[in-house]
């Protein structure tokens, strides 16, 4: 869907998707690196379980929540990536201790 | 590292991060008054000037001057003694100008003499069918991943929906690389006779040289279809295709990434938690609030600026900035003010910001089938409520959106209205013949962004706070 312009000559920072390595660029938003993964970053909507993926990229929408080190409902456009960060797709509610 | 605010209590509070607010921090800071700028993103610039510190597209003509204009007003915000915190989200703000926003997973508390809301805008909701598919986003989505992450659209790809945003970032993903198919413009043919009236101060102001010279850039190169009037999206579980009629002629085609935009409204949410009155604005067709011509708002002590004071653009956003700091200074330290601009200054860098605004918005009215959606439409993405929901719930007595909650909990989910009151406003209004005005919008309360229990359980508590809740 999205592709990374030749000229990005950030660093790499080293994500897991569900246990998957990505490399994502510093800097990135969560959401960002998740867009230009490739990998099928989709949650389910809490509501009817419906597929999303984030709208709005700035903060207001709440179409990219996910799970982050272990924290659940992140919105992940607003959280930068880090090094070794553990990212799961949200599937519908946030899980009690999560 | 983000870190809590330094102090308890400050002269000027500003909020957001935004050519507003980096304008008005950086003023009264320089004028002497201890400030505090709170912004939620990670870096400053807000949505205008996207990650302007750390772009990754260093190639300063494909994001064009009027990004770069960003940069000195941090320069100007980082020489001043203005204290910055990041990723600080206020979630709470009262008459007693008292700030609670959330750090880090904890909440601090801070208390303003005067606070300058600089919170912005955020695009209409545009609600066709299946705009809540994944590969549906706002243009200004993709923008934003085009700014701090060097991102463009590879594959097929639809612009659709009016305004100059939409030909800014066409013109900018082609300038990185990017796949553009096909460009829907909806504009209605009858603006066109409506804003000519106006034309004028617009063809005299820098917006129109501007704004010809992108969109015959982005026509060189994308098909260009006008006169849309019907549009939608599907696809199972993710977008498939894109359908649209223009003319009389309906077409179909395969996409995977769509991109809507039909302008920005203001960010209102923390402005109404706070009490300000605002009103709708026939013309803009959104809410606005009430404020004097320093910006000072209907709540003592708190003044708005930039576009959620009402759409005017980054440049009147920055003049807005200025002299709501103005009018902080003037009102805590008279003295300081005589080293600022002169408010009358001020007031002609606005006027000249503003012109061409009256057409842009008449020009770029989004029609009502794209406001007002019909039958199995999403409304309310959060709770999934769609226009039928509320049609049949107004059949049976809900007179407006708080009462509409009641019924379908639209507007109670974590966006809390963002995405859908200005949808639910107008169409309680249409299916029971009142003006938006006479409809009203939901009643907004702190918190207005979602934090957790076990965040607000953490808030320090005095002996009082205790006895209040608990028995013998």
């Amino acid at each position: 869907m999205f592709k990374r312009s030749e000229q990005d000559k950030r660093p790499q920072v080293r994500i897991f998707v569900d246990g998957v390595a990505v490399a994502a660029r510093q800097g990135d938003p969560v959401s960002a690196a998740l867009l230009a993964s490739g990998l099928d970053a989709r949650r389910s909507t809490a509501v009817s379980g419906a597929p999303r993926l984030p709208y709005c990229m700035m903060g207001v929408c709440f179409d990219c929540l996910v799970t982050i080190d272990g924290v659940g409902n992140r919105q992940g456009c607003l959280v930068p990536v880090t090094d070794g960060m553990q990212i799961e797709i949200q599937k519908g509610k946030r899980e009690i201790g999560k | 590292m983000t870190v809590a605010p330094k102090r308890g209590d400050y002269d000027v509070v500003v909020i957001g991060a935004g050519p507003a607010g980096l304008a008005a921090a950086a003023t009264s800071a320089e004028a002497g008054l201890s400030t505090l700028l709170l912004d939620e993103n990670a870096g400053p610039g807000g949505q205008v000037f996207r990650a302007i510190s750390s772009t990754p597209v260093t190639n300063r003509s494909q994001l064009g001057a009027d990004y770069w204009v960003g940069a000195d007003l941090v320069q100007s915000l980082r020489a001043s003694s203005a204290e910055v915190v990041h990723r600080a989200t206020v979630w709470s703000l009262d008459r007693n100008l008292d700030i609670a926003v959330s750090i880090g997973g904890a909440s601090a508390f801070v208390k303003a003499k005067r606070v300058i809301l600089a919170t912005g805008a955020l695009e209409r909701p545009f609600p066709i069918p299946g705009w809540t598919l994944p590969g549906v986003m706002t243009a200004g989505a993709a923008q934003t991943m085009l700014k701090s992450s060097a991102l463009v659209p590879d594959g097929r790809t639809v612009i659709a929906g009016q305004g100059p945003l939409l030909w800014l970032l066409a013109a900018q993903i082609l300038r990185l690389g990017g796949r553009i198919d096909r460009i829907l413009d909806t504009t209605a043919r009858g603006n066109y006779f409506a804003a000519l009236p106006h034309a004028f101060a617009f063809v005299t102001s820098p917006y129109f040289t501007k704004g010809l010279s992108m969109m015959r850039e982005v026509k060189a190169k994308v098909q260009v279809v006008s006169g849309v009037t019907e549009l939608s999206a599907s696809g199972d579980g993710q977008l498939a295709s894109v359908s649209y009629v223009a003319g009389s002629k309906r077409e179909t085609i395969p996409a995977d990434l769509l991109l809507l935009h039909q302008g920005v409204v203001p960010n209102v949410n923390l402005a109404m938690a706070a009490g300000i009155e605002h009103r709708w604005d026939d013309l803009q067709l959104c809410w606005s609030p009430v404020l004097d011509a320093n910006g000072n708002s209907s709540v003592a002590g708190i003044a708005i600026a930039g576009d959620g004071a009402g759409i005017g653009g980054a440049n009147a956003a920055v003049v807005r900035g200025r002299i709501a700091a103005r009018g902080a200074v003037d009102a805590l330290a008279p003295a300081a003010a005589a080293k600022l601009p002169a408010m009358a200054t001020l007031r002609t860098d606005l006027a000249r910001a503003e012109r061409g605004r009256v057409f842009l918005d008449t020009l770029f009215r989004p029609a009502p089938q794209f406001r007002i959606p019909q039958g199995d439409t999403i409304v309310c993405r959060c709770e999934e409520v769609t226009a039928m929901d509320v049609l049949d719930s107004v059949a049976i007595g809900a007179t407006g959106p708080n009462q509409l909650k009641a019924y379908r909990r639209t507007g109670m989910g974590p966006c809390q209205g963002r995405l859908c009151g200005l949808t639910v406003t107008e169409l309680m209004a249409q299916a029971r013949g009142k003006t938006p005005q006479e409809i009203g919008y939901y009643r907004l309360r702190a918190p207005v962004k979602p934090i957790t229990l076990a965040e607000l359980a953490a808030v320090p508590k005095s002996e009082s706070d205790v006895k209040a809740v608990v028995r013998g």
